[in-house]
């Protein structure tokens, strides 16, 4: 533990976290800069930074600044925000599997879009607008059904799986209603995809996590970890367990819906991040900036082995995140120590 | 008035109301024990004093003020609590989780100062896990563990302390342990402390000061040798005793009443050989 | 204090005129709506007008619904039993998401497009997921909470792949959509056939476990001190679920929640005798099957709504309802 003290001000860092973080943010940064330098039109390294920084040849200015780099910068955002929200929602429920996945969040943004497709039969805006809204909504409604008992993680966990249910078969129905194009254009959309994202998915979604992200990071992550060790000791330290756990469901809610909207419920980034976050950095508490930066590098790494693993042919970057995320999923819970959590006895 | 009271208070859970108009002064620098059968509140008057439940109706009064409207941390620099169940996040250590207890002393730019190490390190002293600073709190024996989450009650410096059966789940000789250094936190450091314990003994032992509650009510306190007799044991449990000096502190001692003349003549289990049974080989 | 349970022949007999009463309106409602005489002549009179819509769609299709219930009703009322679990759910737990994923594999990796090839899948699904959430959920010290979550955790897995693999296949995906959320139209008059002697065999083996099911209620130890043998009751009742999911799947794809709304609904009735409780769960769940594949036809007229899609619905907000009734859960 290394403390730096100027007068009043003390802050407290951890090297091995420190460290962690600084090679997370390279891996996410070199995936980032491979993603703008490979693919059909191959730029030496050196030439994309240039077209990046606008001094390169107009062509290779336009190949990066307008087809490669809003993929690869809602790559980064999405997987920042899809991570941030997971890490969240696990200390909040203090559960690793509270993830938006399993707890039907991604479920409301898939019915939100779907609506959008099948019944407005809209285009990308509106398709992001029906995530967004789904989303909150569906956040809302679990909030509003679980909160009798308290805002108590097990119920918000059970609850979630619940309504993750009826939302399934709700988009289930939307799907066969759907004609076929819609249909096979709602399934891309569904497994998540960075195919085609421009400046106008990227733009919005950085304007959410440069909103939340700062309140969540230095605002709440310090109750955050009072809460961790229950309602009544967070309560006896001085936390005000209601409106902190509220305004951070609601950041978690907006993110994911944020990050849904601009590439799609990419599977399990939001429940394996912040799981390796912890892993890497063996600090228990609830590594939100960690897990931010491991959700980012994920997101990248994914994307970039989605576009160049099955030559000729782009995976959408879900499919990856999916089967990689479904292995460490089984994995996690197989570790059942691990998973049966701490309490006193 | 004394620094943490309460008038009025209607106490209760969901549908089923626990106490009516039920007030208390806790007295400074005392070491209150509160006692009473199953069910009688006393949780629930404890949990109400650490606002950790909301009073339908009166209010809780920390240095005269209603406690719902001082700000939160400001509380949890005067009232601490070791409630009866926390959740110690997987892989903390002693150190971490002891430090954990600075929060409400803690702010953005002051995350830790000299003065929280310094109590941080003094309260694992006083608890006598400093030994263990570095150890996973998962790993330790409950009665370790109990004294690791005093030790971050401690390390909140708190006036008043509130214990909610603190020696639950804790061998006899955990549970003295536990008992002495909550004993020895209110002679040497001055902490006022409130407990909630089962054993009617130790309580009579340990408090300064007792409190008995019936059917969410108080039904006498004050000093233990004062009012521990066999008519008030009689009257709170429903237990036929006799209370004697106790040979080693002098303290009341409650003896239950042998009970083997009201079983005899009952046979424990009628049993019946007659009717066939699947057990039979 | 709970008042006595009914009288459990009436409640027997009450359940059996309930499913009548279900079946003949699954022969009657439909895009064409019949009166009872019609229904009766397309039944038995090859020549009516009647006879192809009643006898060669609505039949077979109502007759899949008896099974396909009576199969989940009771392999929810088994699982319920054996992890002493009442949100244990063949959809919830996964193991019907398993047999999908298994098919779904089957169809468009190996190119099999008869039931008959890949019931062997969804069997092979099942028992797989059946295993795992067991083994995943903690075994015997799984708690309610857990169970169900590592059902959904599996659930999401195995949907994302579901997903991943339709997309790769659009044609695949076209045949699919309306299969992989349960419906009992998709297949016809075959699969009614060819799924009877699996569930037939699924039905004798709940027969036959009825009883050390209800000494395995008392704990293990308890179970073994009455005779029964832990070991051998638990894998026999996963050999019954696995049959009796994997071809109730098969045939309609997955349909949640059934498996986890009958025994519940019929619990209060029977009391917690396993004998009773399945014997009732065997009747009302088709019933509740049935009628969800009714109102699925009446809700979108002339289209349908499949009866996965209703069932998911429903049973979803009857689990809730059910989780905001309890006070505390272990997760």
């Amino acid at each position: 533990m290394t403390v730096i003290r100027t007068g009043t001000v003390s802050v407290r860092l951890r090297p091995r976290s420190v460290l962690a973080g600084v090679v997370v943010l390279a891996v996410a940064v070199g995936c980032a800069l491979l993603l703008l330098s490979t693919g059909d039109y191959p730029l030496s390294p050196d030439a994309a930074l240039k077209a990046v920084l606008g001094s390169g040849t107009p062509a290779d200015a336009y190949i990066v600044q307008e087809l490669r780099a809003p993929r690869v910068v809602t790559a980064l955002l999405a997987g920042a925000a899809l991570a941030l929200a997971g890490a969240i929602f696990q200390a909040l429920t203090r559960n690793p599997l509270g993830s938006p996945d399993v707890l039907g969040f991604t479920q409301g943004s898939a019915a939100g879009a779907l609506l959008a497709i099948v019944v407005a039969g809209g285009g990308s805006l509106t398709l992001a607008a029906g995530a967004l809204v789904g989303g909150i909504v569906t956040g809302a409604g679990i909030y509003l059904l679980a909160v009798r008992h308290g805002t108590h993680g097990n119920h918000l966990v059970l609850v979630g799986i619940g309504v993750a249910a009826v939302l399934t078969g709700v988009n289930g129905y939307l799907f066969t209603r759907a004609e076929i194009t819609d249909a096979s254009r709602a399934m891309l959309w569904l497994t998540g995809s960075l195919d085609g994202r421009g400046w106008e998915d990227a733009l919005p979604l950085l304007g959410v996590l440069a909103v939340v992200g700062p309140i969540v990071l230095f605002g709440l992550s310090r109750p955050l970890s009072a809460l961790a060790l229950g309602d009544d000791q967070a309560l006896a330290l001085g936390v005000r367990v209601t409106p902190v756990r509220v305004s951070l469901l609601g950041a978690a809610v907006l993110l994911c819906s944020a990050a849904a909207a601009a590439a799609g419920p990419v599977a399990f980034v939001a429940l394996t991040a912040p799981q390796v976050a912890r892993r890497i950095t063996g600090d228990p508490g609830p590594n939100l900036l960690s897990s931010l930066l491991v959700g980012a590098a994920l997101m990248t790494s994914a994307d970039l082995a989605a576009q160049r693993l099955v030559p000729g042919r782009d995976l959408p970057v879900g499919v990856l995140t999916g089967i990689l995320g479904g292995a460490y999923l089984v994995w996690l819970l197989a570790a059942r120590r691990r998973f049966a959590g701490g309490g006193r006895s | 008035m004394t620094r943490l009271a309460a008038t009025g208070l209607q106490l209760a859970y969901e549908r089923r109301v626990v106490a009516e108009d039920l007030g208390v002064e806790i007295p400074d620098g005392s070491f209150t024990v509160i006692v009473g059968p199953n069910a009688c509140g006393k949780s629930t008057l404890l949990k109400a004093l650490a606002r950790t439940l909301r009073p339908r109706s009166g209010s809780v009064l920390l240095d005269g003020k209603d406690i719902r409207e001082v700000p939160a941390k400001t509380v949890a620099r005067t009232l601490g609590l070791l409630p009866q169940s926390s959740i110690a996040p997987d892989g903390i250590t002693v150190a971490d989780l002891v430090a954990r207890g600075r929060y409400p002393h803690q702010g953005l730019l002051r995350q830790w100062s000299a003065n929280d190490e310094e109590v941080v390190q003094q309260s694992m002293l006083a608890t006598g896990v400093a030994d263990l600073a570095t150890a996973f709190v998962d790993e330790l024996s409950g009665g370790q563990r109990q004294r690791v989450w005093i030790a971050m009650a401690l390390a909140q410096q708190t006036p008043l302390l509130l214990l909610d059966e603190p020696t639950t789940y804790l061998d006899i000789a955990h549970q003295l342990d536990v008992l002495d250094l909550c004993a020895r936190l209110h002679s040497d450091a001055e902490h006022t402390l409130v407990a909630v314990l089962h054993d009617l003994n130790q309580a009579a032992r340990y408090a300064t000061h007792l409190i008995a509650m019936r059917d969410g009510r108080i039904v006498a306190e004050g000093k233990p040798a004062e009012i521990v007799t066999a008519a008030l044991i009689e009257e709170v449990f429903g237990l036929p005793c006799r209370v004697v000096e106790c040979p080693e502190t002098g303290a009341p001692l409650v003896i239950p009443a042998a009970r083997r003349a009201v079983l005899s003549g009952h046979p424990l289990v009628a049993l019946d050989h007659g009717s066939g049974s699947n057990l039979a080989p | 204090m709970k008042s006595r349970p009914p009288n459990r022949s009436a409640v027997l007999l009450g359940s059996a005129a309930l499913l009548v009463v279900a079946a003949v309106l699954s022969l009657a409602v439909g895009a064409r709506p019949m009166a009872l005489s019609e229904v009766w002549s397309g039944l038995v009179d090859p020549h009516s007008a009647a006879y192809p819509v009643v006898r060669e769609m609505r039949l077979p299709r109502t007759l899949l619904g008896l099974e396909v219930g009576t199969a989940l009703g009771l392999a929810g009322g088994v699982m319920q039993a054996l992890t002493r679990n009442p949100l244990a759910d063949p959809g919830l737990l996964g193991i019907n998401a398993g047999a999908s994923a298994a098919v779904v594999t089957g169809i468009t990796v190996l190119g099999i497009g008869s039931l008959s090839g890949y019931v062997w899948f969804a069997f092979l699904g099942a028992a797989a997921v059946s295993v795992l959430v067991w083994a995943v959920g903690g075994g015997r010290t799984a708690t309610p909470g857990r169970l169900a979550l590592a059902g959904a955790a599996i659930n999401a897995v195995l949907y994302a792949y579901v997903s991943a693999v339709q997309l790769l296949d659009t044609a695949s995906l076209d045949a699919m959509r309306f299969w992989t959320v349960g419906s009992l139209a998709a297949s016809g008059a075959s699969a009614t056939v060819f799924i009877a002697p699996f569930i037939a065999v699924g039905l004798i083996a709940v027969a036959v476990l009825a009883r050390p099911l209800n000494a395995l209620a008392l704990g293990d130890d308890s179970a073994r001190a009455l005779g029964a043998r832990p070991a051998l009751v638990r894998a026999g009742s996963i050999v019954a679920i696995t049959l009796l999911c994997g071809a109730a799947t098969a045939a309609c794809g997955p349909i949640v929640f059934v498996g986890l709304l009958v025994p519940h609904l019929v619990r209060p009735l029977t009391g917690p005798d396993m004998r009773w409780l399945l014997a009732v769960s065997a009747l009302v769940a088709p019933f509740v099957l049935l009628s969800a594949d009714v109102l699925g036809r009446v809700l979108a007229r002339p289209a349908e709504v499949q009866v996965g899609i209703v069932t998911a619905v429903a049973g979803g907000a009857f689990f809730i309802w059910a989780v905001r009734r309890t006070r505390a859960v272990a997760v």
